[in-house]
């Protein structure tokens, strides 16, 4: 039995100093054999295990995660949320993960913190202009919550921009969307987790994938480090490694996996309310909880495993921010980190079955998976449980690939990939 | 970021070149007969490997020219250069 959190459960804990709080979930070692299991522990596969239990009664399930829950790119990410994507596909997708998120603290028990303090993109040329016009009235048409800023509104909503004429990158104007925002990265696959193993779900982390066994077309269980588990669905969800288990089934995939950076100053007093995203210097900026400044940086253009990047792209990033932000010129910066990301080339995630039967992948989020983590969760344990996509991920099938319908999110998207 | 041996410049930073993707995917040589799997596997399926893997790379910023690398993605480590026409070292 779980307990639930609540303001007494915190009284009756400090009573006893904290010492006797039931752990969020079992550390478990594998069965021999699983309904389904889910590859990779970070948001989006425990999200998978979390609704396969929840709204469709698999319970007899597992996610195995080489390392430690949420240690990729669950907990690398500047955990910004929101759905104003330009394309019809995009904004379903999107914006139904943003839904669940408005909700998601009450229904896991388990505070996600997510924070509605609005995401703004600017515009920095005139054809930024045209397209940010095109994309607020796409989404609105789309239900999605979206206003145009003029230069002077965005100034009023973000006062520490520079606004002036005279900067490389001049600010013309920009987007809102009240409704986006941030979340705390860890205790979304905290939460999740506690929810999953709640329902009888077994999270056995420390256990890497090595093999994937198939009987023909069909999967008939995979061979872990802690031994061979047989099952006939494989869900797998490992993000920046998604082409290495592909390869191990066989199978190629559309995908290039690219250092992202990150990065976070000294916590300051509340400096930044909002989140400021900047499509054409590739720069965007939030403040964490703590006060600490969140940056995010681009991508290499190379294939790397290796969670670092190059020097030059925090350097292009920090030389944006400091034009756009002159106030933060002697903020020092506290920690720089990496993570892989799979890019696929329209930019587009994959959440589709693969040609062979019980081997599904839900992968490609490319720079922006965070975001989409309860909805692509929710969507995935759908497509796993009933063999079939639910209609609000049925574009983000592989065989997009070669029907060429593709959902050409490069550039569209409100920032660069 | 790394140090890289442009096979007509010399060693130079890696921020002078761009990276061009998977080496030795052959053109089709009848495109008009592919199949759309066919063009599917061409333009976008990719090794993406875990481990040393086979690139073509421009030294954009340089001497333009085009030059196949094997790299370690786990690592960055450049194993072989070799120049565009010429056989891949065996690995």
């Amino acid at each position: 039995m779980r307990n639930k959190y609540s303001v007494f459960s915190l009284i009756k804990n400090a009573l006893s100093y904290h010492e006797n709080w039931q752990r969020a979930w079992k550390d478990p070692a594998p069965k021999k054999e699983y309904d389904a299991v889910i590859v990779g522990g970070g948001g989006h596969g425990l999200a998978t295990a979390y609704y396969l239990a929840k709204k469709h009664n698999m319970n007899n399930i597992a996610v195995v995660e080489k390392g430690w829950i949420g240690g990729g790119n669950t907990g690398r990410n500047t955990t910004i949320i929101r759905s104003n994507y330009l394309w019809d596909a995009s904004a379903g997708l999107y914006d139904h993960a943003l839904k669940i998120w408005e909700g998601l603290s009450q229904e896991l028990n388990y505070n996600v913190m997510f924070s509605q303090r609005g995401v703004m993109n600017l515009a920095h040329n005139l054809q930024d202009v045209r397209d940010l016009k095109r994309r607020t009235h796409a989404n609105r048409l789309n239900g999605i919550d979206a206003v145009y800023l003029s230069t002077e509104e965005v100034k009023k909503f973000c006062p520490i921009i520079n606004t002036s004429p005279d900067i490389r990158y001049p600010v013309l104007g920009g987007t809102l969307q009240h409704r986006a925002g941030t979340a705390r990265h860890d205790a979304v696959a905290w939460g999740y987790a506690r929810g999953a193993d709640a329902m009888g779900v077994d999270i056995i982390q420390n256990c890497e994938v090595k093999g994937i066994k198939r009987n023909g077309d069909s999967v008939e269980g995979i061979e872990t480090t802690k031994g061979f588990i047989k099952t006939k669905k494989v869900g797998v969800v490992a993000a920046g490694h998604s082409s290495v288990i592909a390869n191990m089934a066989g199978l190629r995939l559309p995908l290039e996996s690219k250092p992202l950076q990150a990065l976070v100053s000294e916590p300051v007093k509340p400096i930044i309310d909002t989140v400021v995203m900047s499509n054409a210097v590739h720069a965007y900026v939030s403040q964490s909880d703590k006060g600490e400044l969140v940056i995010g940086a681009g991508t290499d253009d190379y294939v790397s495993y290796t969670q670092k990047g190059s020097h030059q792209i925090v350097e292009g990033t920090l030389n944006a921010i400091l034009e756009l932000y002159p106030i933060f010129s002697r903020m020092r910066m506290l920690r720089q980190w990496g993570g892989i990301v799979d890019i696929c080339p329209d930019a587009s995630p994959i959440l589709s079955k693969t040609s062979i039967k019980g081997l599904y992948f839900n992968c490609g989020w490319g720079t922006g998976g965070f975001k989409a983590t309860p909805g692509s969760g929710d969507l995935f344990a759908h497509t796993i449980a009933n063999d079939e996509p639910h209609k609000l991920n049925a574009a983000f099938n592989l065989n997009r690939f070669v029907s060429g319908d593709l959902v050409d999110e490069h550039g569209a998207a409100a920032v660069a990939h | 970021m790394f140090l890289i041996n442009c096979p007509y410049c010399g060693e130079r930073d890696q921020q002078e070149f761009k990276a061009g993707g998977e080496a030795h995917i052959e053109r089709p040589k009848q495109p008009t007969e592919l199949s759309d799997d066919e063009w599917a596997e061409y333009l976008f399926m990719r090794k993406n490997i875990k481990g040393v893997q086979f690139e073509r790379w421009n030294h954009a910023h340089g001497c333009r020219k085009w030059f196949n690398m094997v790299r370690d993605t786990s690592n960055d480590e450049i194993k072989a250069i070799y120049k565009m026409g010429e056989k891949p070292p065996a690995q």
